[in-house]
Order: structure tokens, then sequence, then C-alpha cells
């Protein structure tokens, strides 16, 4: 810390009532700050609005004018949505998706959960060696080693044009939600954990009926996380599903159903809507969990 | 069963036990789908296999085809490279200045803090797709705004010259996460530090510079290597926004040539599949793979050298 810490004496001006001319002027510097503020933030706050906005007009213009560049639809086509539902696949892409993303997150948080627990508490040799390894694996490349898997599941198990290869590895710890869970582990006093075991708990025990419990919100954190990466990921389904168009998931159909309808922007933005609503619907109920993964990844250590 | 037996055991065994069973998920997880692919990308790289005969050893011709003779792999090593700096350099400052707008807030700060990290929710495809209509030269809602008052916009993903920015602009659309680490990196400065600051005369840039800085520079030095590993493995973005502005239609299995236009959007990863799936020259792929992997581990090894907080409060 570079700067010596003071104890600043409590600031008589803000609680004295302000009185003459100086005051008067302070107080205006003030209002003039915050409209300052409040201006370039709104200003900022609907540049990132506005394309979730374009793309909800365009979605229900006609097709020729989602051609037109205009912003404002002449006229409410509400059916570009069924056309999209309509469209062969749409709705098994859905189910892929579910599947993929459902699936995946159980079994990364069943996974997680013990590995990460063993990790924060307990005390074994090669434990600092372990969470280097698992911040490797984190940040490692997947194209790094998807010759070699895509090999031995494609050729060795022929599960190739499915998303079992995706879905099956979840089954054994995910680095990313290790380590996250992790980190909120570390949070949870160790006394808890001491008095449940003074009271006759063993180690998977005090885990379910204390420390779970204990951890909801980080476990919530940990499970939005990785259904957003399986509703969103794309290299992995192109890897093994994309032979196959009855395994292909949201996220991977989507560029297709471009190509399908090259010339339909209208169209396309209703499903490119479409493939964003669940991840928007789910935040709003989750805010809170969300927010508080990001921080403890970069903050709390 | 289990149970029983674990009592029959001494202590520091009974423990080592139980460690090794709470760890198995991982440690299955890491051998099989971490240490097994990686010494397996190793061998491939000196392997000539197309995926059909038996592979043959070749020795270092694979390396030497990826460096010497590649066409590609110049353009695509180039455009990582300029994404990971340019991207991350002003994805930081961006979401920094973010952050400290954030704080400043007073009323509606909720809507505010929902606005800004929305779109980081999107998921990439869907937002590509929707900026490469944005940014539709011609037909898109963004040039038209231009024309409107008046400025010619440029041709976005179409032109090469445009096409690396324009992901840049993709990606700070998606800022909400680096906006929230810095938010609570602020929060987390002593308001007494300011105050003692300000007693001192000091201006709202000696105040950042002096009393905010030194406290968040390790959440900075976080951002900058999570984005550096991020952005080596930038594929889904360009791979599609490259596909989508060239217009073609393209179905499963058709090869188009990576990166539209003129390659200015082809990135390593994006070389890593093309080779091993569309060309079938696994050992180029592996070759490439592991080029990916030296950097990123670099960067981690920089990433614990600097101890930017990740393996902190380990005791």
């Amino acid at each position: 810390m570079t700067t010596t810490t003071l104890r600043a004496p409590a600031a008589p001006e803000r609680t004295a009532p302000l009185r003459g001319p100086a005051a008067a002027r302070a107080r205006r510097k003030r209002i003039l700050h915050w409209i300052a503020v409040h201006s370039v933030a709104l200003a900022v706050a609907l540049l990132f609005v506005l394309p979730f906005v374009f793309v909800f007009l365009t979605s229900v213009m006609s097709d020729s004018q989602a051609m037109s560049g205009e912003l404002w639809p002449d006229s409410w086509n509400w059916s570009n949505y069924k056309t999209v539902f309509d469209t062969p696949g749409f709705l098994e892409w859905w189910r892929n998706s579910l599947l993929y993303a459902g699936l995946g997150t159980l079994l990364t948080v069943c996974s997680a959960i013990p590995v990460a627990y063993a990790l924060a508490k307990f005390r074994f040799r090669g434990r600092r060696t372990a969470m280097l390894l698992v911040i490797s694996t984190m940040m490692l490349p997947p194209q790094v080693i998807v010759i070699p898997m895509y090999l031995v599941w494609a050729q060795q198990l022929h599960l190739s044009g499915t998303l079992w290869p995706l879905i099956i590895p979840m089954a054994f710890g995910d680095a990313y939600s290790i380590f996250l869970l992790r980190q909120f582990l570390l949070t949870i006093p160790k006394e808890y954990i001491e008095s449940a075991k003074v009271d006759g708990c063993g180690e998977f025990r005090t885990l379910v009926k204390i420390v779970v419990p204990m951890a909801k919100p980080g476990i919530a954190a940990i499970a939005l996380f990785q259904f957003f990466y399986c509703w969103n990921d794309y290299f992995g389904p192109q890897i093994y599903a994309a032979q196959n168009p009855g395994a292909w998931t949201l996220s991977y159909g989507l560029e297709s159903f471009k190509s399908a309808h090259s010339v339909n922007w209208n169209l396309t933005m209703a499903a490119t809507l479409l493939v964003m609503a669940p991840v928007i619907l789910v935040f709003f109920f989750a805010q809170k969990a969300f927010v508080e993964g990001v921080t403890l990844t970069g903050v709390k250590g | 069963m289990a149970l029983s037996l674990s009592r029959s055991l001494s202590n520091p065994a009974r423990r080592r036990l139980r460690t090794l069973g709470f760890l198995s998920p991982w440690l299955v997880g890491f051998s099989v789908f971490f240490a097994y692919p990686l010494i397996a990308t190793v061998y491939f790289s000196f392997m000539h296999y197309n995926q059909i005969k038996e592979p043959t050893f070749v020795g270092l011709r694979n390396w030497t085809y990826v460096f010497d003779q590649m066409p590609l792999f110049g353009p695509a090593l180039w455009n990582t490279l300029w994404l990971v700096v340019i991207m991350v350099a002003v994805r930081v400052v961006f979401g920094l200045s973010l952050g400290l707008l954030i704080t400043k807030i007073k009323t509606g700060a909720g809507f505010f803090r929902t606005a800004f990290y929305l779109p980081y929710l999107a998921p990439p495809v869907a937002a590509t797709v929707a900026f490469v209509f944005l940014l539709n030269p011609g037909t898109g809602p963004v040039n038209e705004m231009l024309g409107a008052i008046g400025i010619s916009g440029p041709n976005w993903f179409n032109d090469p010259d445009t096409a690396k920015p324009s992901l840049v602009l993709l990606s700070l659309w998606g800022i909400g996460d680096l906006m929230v680490i810095f938010m609570a990196a602020l929060l987390d400065v002593p308001k007494e530090q300011y105050e003692a600051a300000e007693l001192d005369g000091a201006g709202a840039w000696a105040r950042f510079r002096y009393v905010t800085w030194p406290s968040i520079t390790p959440i900075v030095m976080f951002a900058v290597v999570t984005g550096v590993v991020q952005t080596m493995q930038y594929y889904t973005q360009a791979l599609v926004a490259g596909k989508v502005a060239s217009g073609v239609n393209i179905g499963p299995g058709s090869v188009i040539q990576p990166g539209y236009p003129e390659h200015s959007t082809l990135t390593v990863p994006q070389l890593v599949y093309s080779m091993g799936f569309q060309n079938f020259n696994t050992g180029a792929a592996c070759v490439l793979s592991l080029v990916l992997f030296a950097i990123a581990m670099a960067v981690t090894t920089l990433l614990m050298r600097k101890r930017s907080g990740l393996l902190a409060a380990e005791d």
C-alpha cells in the first residue's frame, strides 16, 4: 500500500446546514455532477440496449421491410415466430439444447461438490499441485485436446453424431466449476464443519447435511454458469453433432438457419431472439447468484 | 461395506482413502480428458494420419509444414495476436471505465447494472448473427442511422480492414462480466483513503492514480491474463461472423475458405478445426494445437508468478 491510511475527521460541512454563496456553489456543483454522470450512463445504457430493440423490431417486420434498414416495422407480423417454430428441426434443437444443458449442469454440480470440498477443506500432500492442475485445465483452450478426444469418441465408442461426447465428461468434474466452488467453500468457517464432526457426522454426512446447504449460493452460481456454457456452446456440437442435424443444438443450428433463410433477416432475428430468450429469462430470476459468481472468480481469492 | 473397511484401516491411511474418494471424479476426468489427449496430441504431431489409414511416423514433417509452408498459418497467427492485444486492451479500459461509472451512480443503479450486464449473457452465436445484421452495409439499421446524420458507414464485417475492429465492438457489447468484477474491486477500496486524499487536496485524477489504482492492480492483472487466455481460444464469433457476413449458403459438409473477408477473421483455433475436420490433416492440426497450448501455458505461468489472487487464501 502506497498511501498512508489517515483517519479522516467526520466531514463537518456535510452535516452542518448549508448557508451562504459558497454552500450554494457547492450544491450546484453536486447537482451538475449528478446530471453529468447520469446522462453519460444513460447514453451508454441506450447503446447497450439498442441492439436488442432492433433485433426485436426487425423480427416482426415483413420479409421485404427487414432488408430495407428501416427501424420501425410497418406492420407487426407476429406470425414470423410461428414460421420459425414450424421450420423443420427447430423444436428438435430446443430439445437437444435443453438435454445438453440440463444433464450437463446436473452432472457438473454432482461431481464438482465433493472435489471442491476436498480441495477447500482437506489437508493432504499435493493439494497445492492439485489446485495448480485444476487451474491449468481451466486455462487450456478446448482446441488443444479436441482431435484425440474426437478420435476416441468417433472411432472407438461410435458416439459421434450425438451429444453424449459432450455430456459424459461432465460427470468427471469441470475445472472451472471446481475452482469457483472451492473459492466459495473457503469462506465457510471451519467451526461449522468441526462441530458436525464432534456430533459424530462422517465426512460424507457433513458434506451433505452441513456444507451443501451453506454453499447453496455457490452451487447456484456454478449451475447457472454451466447451464449457460452448454446452452451457448458452439464448438462442441460442431465437432460431435455436425453430421447429424437431429442432434444439433439451438446455438449450432442458428447459423445454418440463417443460411437456409439467406434473405429473411426478419425470421433470422426472430430465431436469434428465441435463442437469447431462455438465458435472459433465467437471469431475471437468478440475478444475485450470477453477480456473486462473476465476482467470486475475479475478486475474492 | 466401504464404511467398515475404512474403519478397520489406520487413521492416516483412512484419511488418504477418503481424500482420494472425494477427488476421484476429478482424478478420472483429469487423466482421461486432459492428460491422455494432451499426450496423444504430441504423438499425432509426429504422425501422418488422415483418420482412415493407420498413422505413420513422419518425424518433424508436420512441424516444418506448419511453420514453413502452410499459407494460412501466418494470417491466422497474426489475427489471433492482433485480437489478443487489441481486444484485451480495449476491453480492460472500457470495462474499468464502466465499473467507475457504475460505482458513481446513485439513482437507478439497478437499471443501469442490468442494462450493461445483459448483453454478456447473449449466446455468442446469437450475438454475432445479430451484430452482422445490425452492421450489414446497405441493409442494416446502423449504417441507415449513420446515413441519416450524413455519415457514410463503413462496410464492417465485409471489409478486411474493419472486420476485426467489428469483432472488438461485438466483444465490448458483452463487457458485463468485466464490469461486475471491476465494480466489486472498486467498492472494496477503503472509503477513508478517498476522504484522506480529498483533505490533502487531491483532484479526481490524483485520487484515481494514488488511491484507486494501487488497490485494483491485482484485479486488472487478473482481467488481462484471463482475457489473453480467452482470446487465444477466440473461435465462435470469428467463424460465425465470417460465414454469415459472406452470405453464402453453407450447409454442413460444404467447405468454404475460412476467415471471410480475405482471411481477416481467421484465427488459430479455426485453423485447427479446418485442418483436423475438413482437410483431415491430423498431424498439422495437432501441431497447431500445440502452438496454441504453448502460448496458453506461457500465460498461465505468468499468472502463477504474478500471484494475481488466484491461489491466495491457500491456507
